[in-house]
């Protein structure tokens, strides 16, 4: 299973990749199992989480996406 | 309130937006005159919005994207020119076998501490801190919202060199909140 296997640093790639993008099955199986196996880096995905609901919190208190404007004026 | 005393009141408020989304005073002056420009030109609508700061922001978005199209090619010449920084973020961070160099810290369960208005500053801060190209792009994201598909053809980027910005982008920032928010509980306030 060796192609399954990602270092720390690889798994922070991952982490923080998926804001952004879809992540290859591979890759989600990946990090499932080295997050499964590794203490540190469920640390750093909370981390990134609690980043995720703060950016939430931002937007909320900036008020309005863009989609909620009912046409661009 | 007059229609054109209450556009004032928010103007500065849409200002810090446009500021921190464009990185340019000029452009993010522009783009809030546009913006209430065009509020003005519909007052009607502006009758019915009992959310007018919400509405107003909604338009200052679409204004904002308008004058990254404008100034397209200034924007993404920006994004060579810049030193990445990343040897030095990956040093602070892993060992060179791919290991943390130091575990990460636990942040807690910080759900109401997000929302209080003393963190909201920190977060724009770290965000302020951010080099312009690579905050414009973390903003298109994170405020503007956008697809990572729109922003790559707005900014005439690959989607290599986007997510390579954006990940530049998310560990500054964890980086810049540990630093100032979540290593300190002491000044927590």
């Amino acid at each position: 299973m060796i192609w399954l296997r990602r270092t720390c640093k690889e798994a922070v790639t991952l982490m923080v990749a998926k804001e952004d993008r879809p992540l290859p099955v591979t890759d989600r199986v990946a990090l499932r199992m080295h997050l499964w196996a590794c203490t540190a880096c469920p640390k750093f995905d909370r981390q990134m989480r609690t980043i995720h609901h703060a950016m939430q919190q931002w937007r909320e208190h900036t008020d309005g996406p863009i989609s909620d404007a009912s046409e661009p004026l | 309130m007059a229609i054109a005393e209450q556009l004032e009141s928010h103007r500065s408020y849409l200002l810090r937006f446009a500021r921190l989304q464009l990185r340019n005073n000029a452009w993010a002056e522009d783009a809030v005159s546009e913006t209430l420009l065009a509020a003005l030109a519909k007052p009607q609508a502006f009758a019915e919005k009992s959310q007018l700061k919400t509405w107003l922001v909604g338009i200052l978005k679409y204004k904002v994207l308008d004058t990254f199209r404008l100034h397209a090619r200034e924007v993404s010449v920006d994004m060579s020119g810049e030193p990445s920084g990343d040897d030095e973020l990956d040093r602070l961070l892993f060992k060179p076998d791919g290991h943390f160099a130091h575990t990460p810290a636990d942040w807690g369960n910080p759900e109401q501490d997000l929302s209080s208005r003393q963190f909201l500053l920190v977060l724009e801060m770290c965000t302020e801190r951010m080099p312009p190209a690579l905050g414009r792009v973390f903003l298109m994201r994170e405020w503007l919202e956008l697809p990572s598909e729109e922003i790559c053809k707005e900014l005439g980027l690959s989607s290599t060199n986007l997510y390579v910005q954006l990940h530049r982008a998310r560990l500054r920032l964890r980086e810049c909140l540990e630093l100032h928010w979540f290593g300190q509980p002491v000044t927590k306030g």
